[in-house]
């Protein structure tokens, strides 16, 4: 038998993000309070390396593959776009939480430490071409993030959403594992590639595959919050600390959205048919469902949730499609989505106060008085979300509507575009607060907002990639292949 | 004698399924992560029955892996736990339930 490949170049990002995160971990015993502003520094500066090496990794040949460790992790197109899109998250999210950790009194070092963990499983995640490391990978994300969402630790919403985003993600991988056991039982193998050589054949397919398919499409439907997958994220987005919810909701949607991706069209294409029956329905569900419920909202936080619900059935749309459009249209609306909704959750945590209080659309009202940028920024966003041009979130619904009709899904296109009417209502209804309603009767004018800087920063890095992606979509180029294919 | 690889796979998927309903229908965390422990460990006897079967030694590696990940996943459950015992003084979730949905 030859000996293993070993190959540890793919995994350098990894490697660097991992160190930085033990490096600030250790640091954090010593910076304390104002100090931890050194913290974000070295935790920006870690990231941003590890983004120069991912991109520097792939090169100009960004869609040449290269397998390491016998197959079971690459580096190709998918791997490095949606690695370069957790990196940005990361980032994005040491803006985002730099100036809560300070008001919350937050242990500084251990919250950059598990972003950044949580960053190291999104990646690994990304690249994972074999059964257990995509389980390793998507367990260092989930236990991670179920730390993150308990930090406000006292605090009873925060612990108690922590109890279930815990439970709930527990039980998903119990699906996942015992679907991969029975993939492993029907193919003999947990490798990507193997798998789909194996499925080849024909008559290949057997009852005890499609079970372990089927349980495999249930935990990732957790992990993304399919409905009828969901009940957790309302609580857990609302409990959560705003800063680790705009973080969960962009990181786990772009690192679970490329996984599903890959295993699908990597392990099993043979069973096209099968699986784009199951993620049919689920999109249909997902789709009604996030839209109608969201409009019933009055907490801003617990309305993005069931909008992120809604957001991730139109992904599945370019996902049932899975030729090289739908490749594109997943990592296009994961990246639009990324900046509009870590810019919304970065308006929510300047609005809220210490404690994460502010949160229901009252607090909105008059805010283009109390703070013209936010009311701006919070209004652009929302219009990004619900799909009007010429924003980022237009185009990223113009793609994955159309990946699905050159697929041939008409009926899922037609509920897309009336659901994202019914999704205007509630995304409109907080620029309506913002700009057009009086604050009943209040006694003093409220005080005029003060943003910090690090959340100006990321504000302005939103607002310009959410209209850049909206003008010029051509910009993601070659990383998203296929993006210029809509044009023809 | 060795039993057959289905004598395996039916106590597995009963495993699994006792899991499955014990988190559904249990209301103590503690009895749910019990049964969600159940769960993962069926899935390991499924691993170990098939490599066995197939004589090759990948599946028996894969449930190593599973351990840690359910170790380290014990470690954060009951920290969670023991943190909201301390603010509530119960665990029950239908109890833990200030989150309306």
């Amino acid at each position: 038998m030859a000996p293993a490949q070993v190959d540890f170049v793919p995994l350098i990002p990894t490697i660097v993000v991992t160190v930085t995160a033990l490096a600030v971990l250790l640091l954090g015993l010593w910076l304390r309070g104002e100090q931890g502003i050194w913290l974000a520094a070295v935790s920006i500066a870690g990231l941003v390396a590890a983004l120069v090496f991912l991109l520097g990794l792939a090169g100009p040949a960004v869609s040449e593959r290269r397998a390491a460790f016998d197959g079971m992790i690459v580096a190709d197109n998918l791997s490095t776009f949606f690695g370069a899109v957790a990196l940005v998250i990361a980032i994005l999210t040491i803006l985002l939480s730099e100036h809560v950790l300070l008001i919350e009194r937050f242990s500084q070092g251990e919250y950059y430490a598990l972003v950044l963990l949580t960053t190291v499983g999104m990646l690994v995640l990304t690249a994972a071409t074999d059964l257990i490391v995509l389980i390793l990978g998507l367990e260092i994300l989930s236990i991670s993030l179920y730390v993150l969402t308990g930090f406000a630790r006292g605090r009873l919403g925060s612990e108690e959403a922590a109890l279930k985003y815990f439970l709930l993600g527990a039980f998903a991988l119990g699906f996942l594992v015992y679907g991969s056991a029975l993939v492993y039982g029907a193919t003999g193998t947990t490798t990507f590639g193997q798998i789909a050589n194996v499925l080849r054949a024909p008559g290949a397919s057997s009852p005890l595959l499609l079970i372990g398919l089927g349980l495999l499409l249930v935990g990732f439907g957790f992990k993304l919050s399919f409905v009828p997958f969901h009940m957790w994220t309302p609580d857990v987005y609302e409990g959560a600390p705003s800063a680790v919810t705009g973080f969960m909701a962009v990181g786990t949607k772009a690192a679970v959205f490329g996984s599903l991706l890959r295993i699908l069209t990597e392990a099993f294409p043979a069973l096209r048919a099968e699986w784009a029956a199951v993620l049919w329905l689920l999109a249909i569900l997902t789709m009604i469902l996030g839209n109608f419920a969201a409009i019933a909202q009055r907490n801003v936080k617990r309305m993005l949730a069931y909008s992120s619900i809604a957001q991730a059935g139109y992904i599945v749309l370019a996902v049932i499609a899975a030729d090289p459009l739908g490749r594109a249209g997943v990592m296009f609306y994961v990246l639009a989505y990324t900046f509009m909704n870590l810019g919304a959750f970065a308006v929510v945590v300047a609005v809220a106060d210490r404690g994460d209080v502010g949160t229901t659309l009252d607090h909105y009202v008059g805010l283009a008085r109390r703070s013209p940028i936010l009311a701006l920024a919070m209004g652009v966003f929302m219009l990004s979300l619900a799909g009007v041009p010429p924003t980022a979130g237009f185009m990223a619904k113009l793609f994955v509507f159309t990946a699905a009709v050159r697929a041939g899904y008409v009926d899922l296109a037609i509920i897309g575009v009336l659901t994202s009417a019914v999704a205007t209502f509630y995304y409109l209804r907080v620029i309506v607060a913002m700009y057009m309603s009086a604050p009943a009767e209040e006694p003093a004018p409220a005080p005029a907002l003060r943003v910090p800087g690090p959340l100006l920063a990321l504000l302005v890095i939103a607002l310009v990639a959410t209209f850049g992606l909206g003008i010029f979509p051509a910009v993601t180029g070659d990383l998203v292949g296929g993006t210029l294919a809509l044009a023809k | 004698m060795i039993a057959p690889l289905s004598y395996y796979l039916i106590l597995s998927a009963v495993l699994f399924s006792i899991g499955v309903v014990g988190v559904l229908v249990r209301r103590n965390p503690l009895v749910m992560f019990m049964s969600i422990e159940l769960m993962l460990n069926a899935a390991n006897l499924t691993f170990v029955a098939f490599s066995r079967y197939f004589n090759t030694i990948q599946g028996q590696i894969v449930v190593f892996f599973i351990l840690t990940i359910a170790a380290a996943e014990v470690v954060v459950g009951l920290a969670i736990i023991v943190s909201i015992f301390r603010s509530k003084a119960t665990i029950d979730v239908d109890q833990v339930a200030s989150l309306k949905g």
